[in-house]
């Protein structure tokens, strides 16, 4: 078997027992990247240089050490985490040559345990899509598919995971990108509650809703991650200070007497019947397990994915301002004045689905409309939230399907902005409300993966991943690997 | 009740009323948008609008707005100086500067 395609769990014990080095794993790393990169596009910058570098130190520490759990295990960055000395392109033509003078928190963090960043991968521009049809750099395909997307925004990351490139991979999630494209290709992918992750040093897209989170094969290997990238940070004002479990060390629990709610809406219109019954038989091995089931209702579900497309371009057209072609980023040729440098800089530095936003973020707070539309949808918000504070009163996890169908071929909904925002139908409300959740995969309809989203109460990750890790113990879902690249 | 009449009219409106609306908000955005490709944004900008405008039926009276997950209270830091290694660091950054400073089109005549 190559090196590349072992589990986390088997890099780490081959690399601390000697069978491997860490030189030897990441250049299978590499390798496998120059390989597979032109049937799936996962890429935008390598760092293999700087990673074989990297794994060499790691090499040459002494033998028979105390080894940090990502020691030496190589991963990838979704392109949106700033890399000191690395280009940070957030998939924009913008950023295409941006490299930043500083790192993010989450790449510092798993620096310091020993990972070994080899790249940054492809992403839907500012993290605006769920296809990842919308990166400068090109579709990302799905390696179960190639006709098929990838999901999105962290598309890239999903692709070189389940093609086996690096164990696992950072993602950022504002309305489902992390959990939506893990659904797609068959991974276990978290976002954690919003302020467990420092978002420092993260481009920001709507900053009440951003977080980061991990993308990899198994509950089990998210844990790992999302353990080494939680905690505070005095740089991000939002990061919570609060203790960080050691999640792997929490994944022993039984699932006897663990209250699961299926609320009906995550079954409503629009939710694919092969989709929504691979749920209802996950939910099936759930109750087989020990855990009971029980139903609840989300009554302001339907109202999550309208409330978050006014929430989340408000937020981006403030946070997008800052891209003005004069500190940093792209700048158009001979600007006639400095309007006209701003507008055309903008114009063309800016992809169709970025301008979209812009323009209804900008809509939505301009005077004599910021309350209809702003306001209005920060009070639906609310009632979007308080559903879940009454659910998790009854209950200690939701569950339901992650996506309504499974990955959607490349270009089906390009060109229709709304069918697509309805791609996130099941995932935007957590967001919303800042609550953590994941996607695990629960079987596959015509050789796609299906996902199901397992939701926890704030600061509930160890409880979600525990229920991910046991379930992931009865059935092998997360095992299957895409035939065209065994 | 203004703020719902506002909604109301929107969805009222058709495609090509839309344009004015785009070229406005579109300058207060200071971005531009191609004439060619005016007639696409307009027509996507109203079935967005259409779209989000279900909320306008959702009895919210009484409900505070949300702005935050978790209701945080901002956070302050000590007014500390935390001085910069290197500032070209970050000029260097720019499409064009020099002496520290960024420089763009002349503002004053």
């Amino acid at each position: 078997m190559s090196l590349y395609s072992l589990s986390l769990s088997e890099m780490a014990e081959g690399l601390r027992a000697g069978e491997f080095s860490c030189e030897e794993l990441t250049q299978s790393s590499v390798d496998r990247i120059g390989a597979t990169q032109p049937a799936i596009n996962a890429l935008t910058t390598d760092s293999f240089e700087q990673a074989l570098a990297q794994a060499r130190e790691v090499d040459a520490r002494p033998a028979g050490r105390s080894w940090q759990p990502l020691e030496g295990i190589p991963f990838l960055h979704k392109d949106i985490f700033c890399t000191e000395g690395v280009t940070t392109s957030c998939g924009s033509k913008m950023l295409a040559n941006f490299v930043p003078p500083y790192s993010a928190t989450v790449h510092q963090k798993l620096r310091d345990q020993g990972a070994v960043c080899v790249g940054k991968t492809n992403m839907d521009e500012f993290a605006m899509g769920s296809s990842n049809e919308n990166s400068y750099f090109g579709p990302v395909r799905n390696p179960w598919n190639t006709d098929r997307v990838t999901g999105g925004s962290s598309g890239g990351s999903a692709a070189a995971v389940a093609a086996r490139w690096t164990p696992f991979a950072t993602g950022t999630d504002t309305g489902g990108s992390v959990r939506q494209p893990a659904a797609f290709c068959g991974l276990t992918g978290i976002k954690p509650t919003y302020g467990r992750v420092s978002r420092w040093g993260i481009v920001a897209f709507a900053s009440s809703l951003d977080q980061a989170g991990i993308i990899a094969r198994s509950a089990h290997d998210c844990a790992l991650g999302l353990g080494a990238i939680a905690g505070f940070d005095p740089q991000d004002s939002t990061s919570v200070d609060r203790p960080v479990p050691d999640y792997a060390a929490g994944l022993q629990s039984s699932l006897e007497g663990v209250r699961v709610g299926v609320p009906d809406e995550y079954f409503g219109e629009g939710i694919e019947t092969p989709v929504a019954d691979l749920a209802h038989a996950a939910i099936d091995d759930l109750a087989k397990a020990g855990a009971q089931i029980e139903r609840v209702s989300l009554p302001h579900a339907h109202l999550a994915v309208p409330t978050y497309y006014i929430v989340a371009p408000a937020e981006a057209s403030s946070n997008l301002s800052r891209f003005d072609g004069v500190r940093y980023g792209y700048r158009c040729e001979n600007p006639r004045d400095l309007t006209d440098l701003y507008m055309r800089s903008r114009g063309e530095g800016f992809g169709t689905e970025v301008k979209r936003r812009i323009l209804v973020g900008t809509y939505a707070l301009s005077a004599g409309y910021y309350d209809a539309f702003y306001l209005k949808a920060q009070r639906v918000r609310r009632l979007i939230a308080a559903d879940f504070e009454q659910a998790f009163e009854k209950v200690d996890v939701l569950v339901g399907p992650t996506t309504p169908t499974p990955a959607f071929e490349v270009g089906e909904k390009a060109h229709d902005p709304v069918s697509m925002y309805m791609a996130d139908i099941n995932t935007t409300a957590l967001n919303l409300a800042g609550l953590p959740g994941l996607s695990m995969p629960v079987g596959q309809v015509d050789g796609l993966p299906v996902g199901m989203q397992v939701i926890g109460n704030y600061f509930d990750e160890g409880r979600i991943l525990n229920v991910a890790h046991q379930y992931q113990q009865l059935t092998s879902w997360h095992t299957a690997a895409p035939e065209m690249l065994s | 009740m203004l703020c719902y009449v506002a909604v109301f009219v929107t969805q009222l409106m058709t495609m090509s009323d839309f344009r004015p609306k785009v070229a406005t908000t579109a300058r207060l955005a200071r971005l531009e948008i191609v004439t060619e490709r005016m007639d696409q944004y307009a027509e996507e900008f109203a079935q967005i609008l259409e779209f989000v405008g279900q909320l306008e039926s959702v009895d919210t009276d009484g409900v505070e707005p949300m702005a935050h997950p978790l209701d945080l209270v901002q956070r302050l830091r000590p007014d500390a100086v935390q001085p910069l290694e290197s500032t070209a660091a970050y000029t260097d950054l720019a499409p064009e500067s020099e002496d520290n400073l960024y420089l763009v089109p002349r503002v004053v005549e």
